[in-house]
């Protein structure tokens, strides 16, 4: 199984050398999900954003290479490297509520990808827009096409947009956190629809979430992020059997179970901050030197 | 559908309506000004100086709002000077839109350097006083329609540059700006397919207030015998004109003061009314 997204040794700082992302390494694998947890401002988003292309401007890509479909995108130039991500990844944001353009109608946000990616004259996306749009279960999806996003809860504006992701059959999604914006009632629903649209169009799938019990359910593989390092990468049943690196298994121990609704959460401990810390400075010396 | 989304949209509203049919009126009467004003403006009768409005005793017929000292029609006045004012506030509204607009949005969604020079530029530029600046550039240009409108443009466009740069920089921040991006398309194509649009109704509305502001710094340049030259009526002319003879003839200063102030508060308010109806949430 070759890795479609292959992302090596990558290194991102802010403006002023402070290191984002350290010397992280990941693969994706075709028709597979692979998770990546972490604390909020782990630097997991910015590992979606360092491969899509959309890193905020104080924060640039230092060292290390994105594989992705065999070529190396940090080496081609931006307009090259705008037109090859168009055409084979997609993202499924965070936020549905400023994921669509609030000046435009459903419909031509959808049908403008397949336009420009596919070449597709524009009853052809249209009819391919509605299919998606069934696909994703939204009833009456002839009217939804001309309404504006504010007429649409948020549950049906994620709807639409993971059915925008899947319009040009990409070969990588990248999902960053598509449920946290959403109400527990509509994640569940949510978690299965790309589950399942992952499955069916076979994509390789990057999942960022901070809900480990999420990862469980989607995933094959995944990555644990802390202080933008890589602490722990395993396949999804080792992981959640034996976790090897101690963050990981705190992380694990921190999830709150269903089965003892009384019980204390257990917070990370402050040892094993420490030593993940310690680590990430003993990394940050090498890598000065 | 169609129908019921019809049937949703809210009634025009009184204060569309009032602005609208006042500048609807001017713009006609500025158009047929010829055929509408009841004497020729200029002709000068001065045994008729200084007659009172027709609702006066002493009130010379055909004069509806009286006469000026030199005996001038007021109302053909003001009619003839609608074409002046309106022409200037069309003019130099939308120029100093659409430059100080594209400024904005390169400055709010580039960032960067073009940004740095951008917004460095209107630093600089807010630090004149704006009105002493219009003065000082019509006295270098020469007095004339285009000064006026170079001047209104040259001290204005910083206004629609800031608040458009920074509505271009809260919108590109949003996710669908980033989508847009992922999906390969290019910075400029994106700036004005996806930004535009949702600065749209920001810049209605700055532009309606511009024309009204446009309007005010005709009079106060007129006021200062810098507009165009002194035998065409404006309104800012016949203001200052009438400040001498306030005490005699209070209608030469009242009425085209009054034009004035309908005139600009019906720019902003029909810049308001515009743009909630321009704006797709509201609508």
């Amino acid at each position: 199984m070759t890795a479609y997204l292959s992302i090596r040794n990558l290194t991102v700082t802010l403006t002023g050398g402070t290191p984002i992302l350290r010397n992280v390494s990941l693969d994706v694998v075709a028709g597979q999900v692979h998770g990546l947890v972490g604390e909020s401002g782990a630097g997991k988003s910015m590992i979606g954003k360092a491969v899509l292309g959309t890193l905020p401007r104080a924060l640039t890509i230092s060292t290390g290479e994105i594989w992705l479909d065999g070529v190396n995108i940090l080496t081609l130039k931006p307009s090259q490297r705008r037109q090859r991500i168009g055409a084979i990844a997609a993202l499924i944001p965070q936020d549905p509520l400023t994921a669509l353009n609030p000046s435009k109608r459903i419909g031509p946000q959808i049908t403008r990808r397949l336009v420009d990616i596919l070449g597709w004259s524009k009853q052809v996306a249209t009819a391919r827009a509605l299919e998606l749009l069934a696909e994703v279960q939204i009833p009456d999806p002839v009217r939804v096409m001309r309404t504006y996003p504010h007429e649409l809860s948020g549950g049906m504006r994620q709807r639409i947009l993971i059915a925008s992701a899947f319009a040009a059959e990409p070969k990588l999604i990248i999902a960053d956190e598509p449920t946290t914006a959403l109400d527990v009632t509509v994640q569940k629903q949510i978690l299965r629809l790309i589950s399942d649209m992952q499955t069916r169009h076979s994509t390789a799938l990057l999942f960022v979430t901070h809900d480990l019990g999420v990862v469980s359910k989607v995933c094959d593989t995944l990555s644990v992020l802390y202080a933008g390092k890589v602490v722990e990468d395993a396949r999804m049943h080792r992981f959640f059997m034996r976790p090897i690196h101690p963050y990981s298994a705190a992380l694990l121990a921190a999830t709150p179970t269903y089965t003892d609704p009384t019980g204390s959460l257990t917070p990370v401990s402050p040892k094993v901050i420490k030593a993940v810390e310690q680590e990430i400075q003993e990394h940050d010396m090498r890598a000065r030197q | 559908m169609q129908d019921e989304r019809g049937a949703l949209k809210r009634p025009l509203g009184l204060r569309l309506w009032l602005s609208g049919s006042w500048l609807t009126l001017l713009f006609f009467a500025a158009l047929f000004a010829p055929l509408i004003a009841p004497k020729d403006p200029l002709m000068q009768d001065l045994f008729l100086g200084r007659m009172p409005p027709f609702w006066e005793s002493g009130a010379e017929p055909g004069f509806w709002l009286g006469t000026d000292s030199l005996g001038r029609d007021v109302l053909s006045r003001i009619v003839y000077g609608a074409r002046l004012t309106l022409i200037v506030a069309f003019v130099a509204g939308v120029l100093t839109c659409i430059i100080g607009a594209t400024l904005g949005l390169i400055a709010g969604y580039y960032r960067g350097w073009a940004d740095r020079i951008i917004s460095r530029f209107v630093d600089i530029w807010m630090a004149f006083p704006p009105i002493l600046f219009a003065i000082l550039l019509i006295a270098v240009l020469g007095p004339g329609l285009f000064s006026i409108i170079i001047a209104i443009i040259i001290i204005d466009w910083t206004r629609f540059a800031r608040v458009i740069r920074a509505e271009a920089m809260s919108q590109g921040a949003m996710d669908y700006v980033a989508s847009a991006q992922v999906a390969g398309r290019t910075k400029l194509d994106t700036m004005l397919s996806e930004i535009l649009p949702n600065v749209l109704p920001t810049i209605i509305a700055l532009l309606t207030l511009e024309m009204g502001i446009g309007v005010i710094v005709e009079a106060i340049l007129s006021f200062v015998n810098l507009s165009i030259s002194t035998d065409s009526p404006t309104w800012g002319g016949m203001i200052s004109e009438g400040r001498t003879s306030i005490h005699q003839a209070w209608w030469v200063l009242v009425f085209p003061l009054i034009t004035l102030f309908l005139t600009v508060l019906s720019f902003s308010q029909l810049g308001e009314g515009l743009k909630d109806r321009f704006d797709p949430v509201l609508r």
